[in-house]
């Protein structure tokens, strides 16, 4: 096992700069998630850690050797990749020991670390399958048993449960975290999928346009979303913005009702900035702003209401059920003491 | 629903549904006429010519002469004639040379053009060139290549004064068997060539990238991954390359007709100058019909090939 760290690493490919400089610290056994929307680097970062990219600059150490111009074989890592990249022509048990029998390993230690993955990861019957012959997540599973059977100081996840359905998703979620838990492995995962990077991430990395926006602990950044682009990305449904000033009274939106804000930001009279409310953070106040239903989508659990107020769309989230029908008002009122202020212009969050 | 049931009734009686009304519907009957124009052409052109064939090499028909069903003399005949013995043998070191050759040129060939070459659009084009000529084009120029005098390749060597005297190409009995191997290697390399850069190109790359991370250097990752990924294609293509290369008639008949004293002569170009020159069709067609075993060998080894690759299967 090893850290994993990564100083003002760039990427370009031709004249177009991909990734511009980018510092992520991982610690030994950590589980980070590499989360942005696609286009965002995060996994050409990835593969830059695997050795499937070269280092345009910067630097990657994996424990303390930089391994910028180490082949990927000799980097000490396994990687997971989001089609499983299996090798069709050969069963689940020579997929698992194809690295070790390109080394020349004993048979016998071949058998009995392939045998040892495949009890962690319940493939025992499975052995003498082909690929073709298993489910995704079987599949999934299998090219996880590739990456165990390696050993190796990182395993890398390149969006390796987007190929499932919903379900199953979910399933290897707990899996994947029950694996590290049990092995303690520095993981290093890259996804799109906010919800996996809250519930899998002791660390996430939200990504955007080559940058690192925020890093820390998942419920951190949801409850203290350092930019608009964080706040928007983690959390759904998506935090509501709502554009506005700062004033003495409080929030005054631009759509004419107000906003309790807490402790305002000092300086800050007149300025515009954007309100974050999130919509499970919407409670209803007969004191609060008038909003009319739009839709009601009542998922059992829950109810989300999309609702209008000063002219535009609020999506709120309740617990409890409601009778409300579309077309009339409901009053609501942020449940938080401590509103989410953004500054308009540099999207920066606003401190007080 | 019985709402819905009211107002069709009002409507007038259903005509009875007649033999020809299910007739027209069924699918099968309508396949079958889809299926007749195809199969009416197998028949007539691949079907009843191997039939008549095989009749007809057990006759003694001559050019202007129906013959009578003589059994198995003609077999007899030839097998005893020491010039189809040979012929045999030339036709079969012809094919497994010349097979050889093109699939090794041929996948080398097709995994320099899977990777990024500069102009790769325009090598992919030349290559396929020598596949596009008519063999007969190709046949001519490399007679020209080969020629005893004028030849290309002599006057090359000799202008670099590696040799002396021109090269006897076609006239030498075994300088024409590596020639004519030379011109069929030439004119067969694209079509596997071609037929296997598209299997390369199916193969994930990110099989590639999983064996780089599993340490494989290049040439484990041919034996491993590309190789055995490439089988299934390798046996179609070196089937159809086997049994073009078997029944190779227009190469020989133009660059050398057998010669020199039946040096190159195959087994299709005997045939022919039995039966249509020498007018023993019945003695011909024997010599055409004495292929279908060998050819009969070569498909079931390919068919039985594939058959065993149980990974392309999905079921258990």
């Amino acid at each position: 096992m090893a850290s994993v760290t990564i100083r003002d690493v760039r990427k370009a490919f031709g004249n177009v700069q991909i990734i511009h400089g980018v510092n992520i610290d991982i610690a030994d056994g950590e589980f980070v998630v590499l989360v942005g929307p696609s286009g965002c680097g995060k996994s050409t970062l990835l593969r830059m850690l695997a050795g499937l990219e070269n280092i345009s600059a910067g630097e990657i150490l994996i424990g303390d050797r930089v391994v910028n111009h180490v082949p990927p074989k000799e980097r000490d890592i396994a990687m997971v990749f989001q089609n499983y990249a299996l090798y069709p022509h050969m069963t689940v048990a020579d997929n698992m020991a194809f690295s070790m029998s390109l080394r020349n390993a004993p048979k016998a230690e071949i058998k009995e670390r392939v045998d040892k993955a495949a009890k962690i990861l319940g493939l025992e019957k499975l052995l003498e399958r082909y690929p073709k012959q298993l489910s995704g997540g079987q599949r999934q599973r299998v090219a996880m048993g590739r990456a165990i059977v390696r050993d190796p100081q990182v395993f890398l996840f390149d969006e390796p449960l987007s190929n499932l359905d919903a379900k199953l998703r979910v399933q290897m979620r707990t899996e994947i975290k029950e694996l590290h838990q049990r092995l303690r492995t520095t993981t290093v995962y890259v996804t799109h999928d906010q919800i996996e990077a809250m519930t899998m991430a002791d660390k996430i990395v939200v990504m955007h346009d080559g940058i690192v926006e925020q890093m820390g602990a998942p419920l951190e950044l949801y409850d203290r979303p350092e930019n608009l682009f964080v706040a928007g990305f983690i959390g759904s449904p998506a935090m509501n913005f709502i554009r506005g000033k700062l004033g003495s009274g409080g929030f005054m939106a631009d759509g004419g009702f107000h906003l309790p804000v807490g402790a305002a930001p000092a300086g800050s009279d007149g300025k515009p900035v954007v309100y974050g409310l999130r919509p499970e953070h919407i409670r209803i106040d007969s004191a609060g702003v008038p909003a009319e239903v739009v839709v009601l989508e009542p998922t059992g659990s829950e109810t989300q209401v999309v609702l209008r107020a000063g002219g535009q769309d609020i999506i709120a989230v309740f617990r409890e059920r409601l009778t409300a029908k579309p077309g009339e008002m409901i009053p609501i009122a942020p449940s938080l003491p401590i509103a989410h202020l953004f500054d308009a212009e540099t999207g920066k969050r606003l401190v007080a | 629903m019985t709402d819905a049931a009211l107002p069709q009734s009002r409507r007038a009686p259903m005509r009875e549904v007649t033999a020809w009304d299910r007739l027209k519907t069924n699918r099968n009957w309508l396949g079958f006429w889809f299926m007749v124009p195809a199969a009416a052409f197998l028949i007539l052109f691949l079907a009843y010519p191997l039939g008549l064939g095989i009749w007809l090499s057990f006759t003694d028909t001559r050019i202007g002469r129906p013959g009578v069903f003589v059994g198995i003399e003609n077999y007899e005949w030839v097998l005893g004639d020491s010039k189809f013995l040979d012929s045999v043998f030339n036709t079969l070191f012809y094919t497994t040379i010349a097979s050889i050759a093109k699939f090794a040129i041929g996948l080398y060939l097709a995994i320099l053009l899977n990777h990024h070459l500069p102009f790769k659009a325009m090598i992919r084009a030349i290559v396929l060139i020598p596949f596009i000529v008519p063999t007969v084009l190709s046949a001519i120029a490399f007679w020209w290549i080969f020629d005893p005098t004028f030849s290309i390749i002599s006057w090359t060597l000799k202008e670099m004064g590696w040799r002396t005297t021109n090269i006897n190409f076609l006239g030498d009995a075994w300088n024409a068997r590596w020639s004519v191997i030379f011109a069929n290697v030439w004119r067969g390399v694209p079509f596997i060539a071609i037929t296997l850069l598209a299997g390369l190109q199916t193969v994930p790359p990110s099989l590639y990238e999983a064996a780089t991370l599993d340490g494989a250097t290049r040439w484990q990752m041919f034996r491993y991954i590309t190789y055995p990924l490439l089988t299934p294609i390798i046996a179609v293509v070196m089937t159809f390359s086997v049994l073009f290369t078997f029944t190779d008639f227009q190469l020989i008949k133009v660059l050398t007709n057998g010669g020199p004293a039946g040096a190159t002569e195959l087994m299709a170009t005997m045939s022919y100058n039995t039966a249509i020159l020498g007018g023993k069709i019945g003695e011909g067609a024997a010599i055409s019909t004495a292929m279908i075993p060998f050819l009969l060998g070569a498909i079931m080894i390919s068919w039985f090939g594939l058959q065993r690759r149980k990974w392309q299967q999905g079921e258990d």
